[in-house]
């Protein structure tokens, strides 16, 4: 009887020092998890602080008098005198008109106050409406940058405002009587790059990711998964293909920047490929994109349980219909979980587009695979390296972009593989 | 059938009989000669031919020399400790093992006088002529009726739906579970029970009208009625089909199987109509086997 008690003794000490490293555990684990959501969380404020004021633009409303004498334009029709003409007087009268207390003086002071491009808008608006010439209209047209920053950072010594006290008065003026206003930033979206930040936009690089993610995913899918298929179910096991199957998985690790000196090396100097082009982008994102879909894929064709593999057999099914009807349906949501997570990783690379020339600097939204264009990530490395502060806001609202495209990508990718699963 | 049953409960009541003539202090690979099978291993008119069948895993020999005919529409069960290489044996007779890579079989294998493992054979055909059923249920995640449908789908045994669905309900009812799942043939077949899967799966096997029915241990995973269930089964399609079972449980193979073959360590010990092995056993590893003394 002794000996049972004590040994029931030994057993509750021994349970206590469990409990207490299970609760020692356990608190690692949570601790883990909060540092990573705190830097997770510093990471998002920081972005979303500095960079949601990208998203707003900030616009000069104003009735212009379209004077076709001022203009030196009396036919909106003739191009010729379209190009001749003075978009820019009518502009700044009307500005003049809006300022309390401006003269003729002040015209210089006025005219900086304007974005340089909205003379171009204006030009626009009267070719696509030649009626409008000798009317007067209200217009919207964008303000200068250095406006624009003095109407969102007016406090922050982070930005150096470039307007006089003058103009600042002005800008206050204007603003409280709503001819300056801030609203969203429309032109964010609907443009290419811009060495004007107020002009600046992000829609020729989104539309050059989706035009090389496509080019990736036609390429990389097929081949990935075919490859996985050939090595786990046809190859036969020999020093051959131990040696390829060594080699995916080193490829899988290499530096992502060699992949661009592959593709600049064969792609561009030996195949002769046009350079900044997303064919090219995307083939080289293939190629750093398939060793993880071909281990992903492979791994998925892996976990198909071998009972159902020799179901098939068993009825007679030949190698190629076992796979065709059963193991690629089962492994698909695995391949394809793969496959998204490999494209979201090529959605956020920078480092080899750089070499083979994505980035350029280019204005116009792309229309083509082989038409120059910029992605994403390089937009934002390129935006994130420019001196003007201006620039910087807009990189950052360019990363909360890509950083949605990759959440929705990655939410994607765990709905497929919620939907697709399958029991057995 | 039932006889059998009865007098083998009386055998085992009665250990002290059979212990007398066993000699536990020898080993057994002693008593066993290779290439011996004692009883009566062949038939007339076999419809497998199988002589001198060895298998190798690598360099370990799994099965030694073993020659057995298998006679038409006969219900031949398999028996032995784990391990004894009946699963191995089994597997041969539709080449299942050909997709395990280090597995090499020699000998003769013949199904109607053709050889299995004639490289000019198609693997293919023999499947659909030689059915399996595995141990553990394994219906593919699809809807009971693609279950059935799939053998007859692949191989073009019918041209229109509704001769495909003639095919599905046939073999739905020789299987006994057409009643239980006439009205959901859309759902999906992982969630029905252990034994209406495992009727399923035998469902499937003989939907392309195979002429031979392999059983891997087909009730081990089974409860006892789902069990009693899928006995009735092979006792019925015992009147089409040759059907091969190995089992777990000579309660089982003496209630189903008209012989009976007991493994040891890779030999065929002993091969005899199934009552007669579970009531007078010729060879003394055969007869400590069923008396339970080791197994």
């Amino acid at each position: 009887m002794t000996d049972q008690r004590s040994q029931a003794e030994i057993v509750r000490q021994s349970l206590k020092r469990r409990y207490r490293k299970e609760r020692r555990f356990r608190a690692y684990g949570i601790l883990a998890i909060a540092i990573a959501l705190g830097a997770l969380l510093t990471l998002f404020t920081d972005i979303i602080g500095k960079g949601y004021t990208g998203f707003l633009k900030t616009t000069i409303t104003m009735e212009v008098q379209l004077d076709g004498e001022m203009m030196y334009l009396d036919d909106p029709k003739d191009e010729r005198q379209i190009k001749m003409a003075d978009f820019v007087e009518p502009l700044v009268q009307a500005l003049i008109k809006e300022v309390p207390g401006a003269t003729e003086e002040d015209r210089k002071q006025i005219r900086e106050l304007i974005n340089p491009y909205a003379s171009v808008a204006l030009r626009d608006a009267l070719k696509a409406n030649p009626e409008w010439l000798d009317t007067s209209r209200t217009m919207t047209f964008l303000s200068h940058t250095d406006v624009d920053v003095y109407v969102k950072h007016a406090g922050d010594d982070a930005y150096s405002i470039k307007l006089n006290d003058q103009q600042k008065a002005w800008v206050d003026e204007l603003q409280e009587r709503g001819v300056i206003e801030t609203s969203f930033n429309d032109v964010f979206f609907s443009g290419g790059d811009s060495r004007d930040p107020s002009k600046a936009g992000i829609l020729g690089a989104i539309v050059g990711s989706l035009l090389t993610m496509f080019v990736t995913l036609i390429l990389s899918f097929p081949i990935g998964v075919a490859a996985a298929i050939y090595l786990e179910e046809f190859a036969p096991q020999n020093k051959f293909t131990d040696f390829i199957e060594v080699n995916i998985n080193n490829l899988a690790a290499v530096p992502s920047i060699i992949f661009g000196l592959l593709g600049l090396a064969v792609f561009i100097n030996l195949f002769g490929m046009p350079r900044s082009v997303p064919v090219v982008g995307g083939l080289v994102l293939t190629l750093m994109t398939l060793p993880t879909i071909i281990i992903s894929s492979r791994a998925a064709i892996k976990s198909v349980p071998p009972s159902i593999r020799e179901a098939a057999e068993g009825i007679g099914a030949s190698k190629m219909q076992v796979v065709l009807h059963h193991v690629l349906p089962l492994a698909m949501p695995g391949m394809l979980t793969g496959s998204i997570i490999g494209m979201a990783q090529a959605l956020g690379e920078t480092a080899p587009l750089l070499l083979i020339g994505m980035v350029a600097f280019i204005v116009d939204v792309p229309d083509g695979f082989f038409d120059s264009a910029t992605v994403l990530p390089v937009q934002v490395f390129l935006w994130a390296g420019s001196p003007e502060l201006a620039f910087i806001e807009r990189a950052s609202a360019a990363i909360m972009v890509l950083l949605a495209f990759l959440i929705s990508m990655n939410a994607l990718a765990i709905w497929m593989r919620k939907r697709l699963e399958r029991r057995w | 059938m039932n006889s059998v049953n009865t007098t083998i409960a009386s055998e085992v009541t009665q250990p002290d009989e059979v212990a007398v003539p066993v000699q536990e202090s020898k080993p057994a690979e002693t008593i066993i000669e290779e290439g011996k099978t004692v009883g009566k291993p062949f038939s007339d008119d076999p419809k497998f031919k199988l002589r001198d069948v060895e298998v190798f895993y690598g360099d370990a020999p799994a099965i030694k020399k073993i020659s057995l005919d298998i006679g038409r529409n006969e219900v031949i069960a398999f028996i032995g400790p784990s391990g004894c290489g009946k699963s191995t044996f089994l597997r041969c007779l539709n080449r299942m093992n050909d997709s395990i890579d280090i597995c090499r079989v020699k000998g003769s294998l013949q199904l109607d006088d053709h050889d299995i493992y004639d490289p000019k054979r198609d693997v293919v055909e023999l499947r659909a002529r030689v059915g399996m059923v595995f141990q553990k249920p394994n219906p593919f995640p699809k809807s009971i009726y693609d279950n059935v449908a799939y053998g007859p789908r692949i191989h073009g045994l019918a041209n229109r739906k509704s001769d495909l669905d003639e095919i599905v309900e046939n073999s739905l009812r020789k299987a006994g579970l057409w009643e239980e799942v006439k009205d959901r043939l859309d759902a999906n077949a992982t969630g029905m029970s252990g034994g209406q899967q495992q009727r399923l799966c035998i469902a499937r096997a003989i939907a392309v009208s195979p002429e031979v029915v392999l059983m891997d241990e087909p009730c081990s995973a089974l409860d006892p009625i789902a069990t009693a269930k899928v006995e009735e089964l092979i006792a019925e399609l015992s009147e089409s089909y040759t059907i091969v079972i190995v089992t777990h449980s000579m309660q089982q193979a003496a209630r189903v199987s008209h012989r009976t073959a007991y493994f040891h360590l890779g030999h065929l010990v002993e091969v005899n109509e199934t009552n007669k092995v579970f009531t007078s056993p010729e060879h003394e590893l055969t007869e400590s086997y069923i008396t339970g003394r080791f197994g």
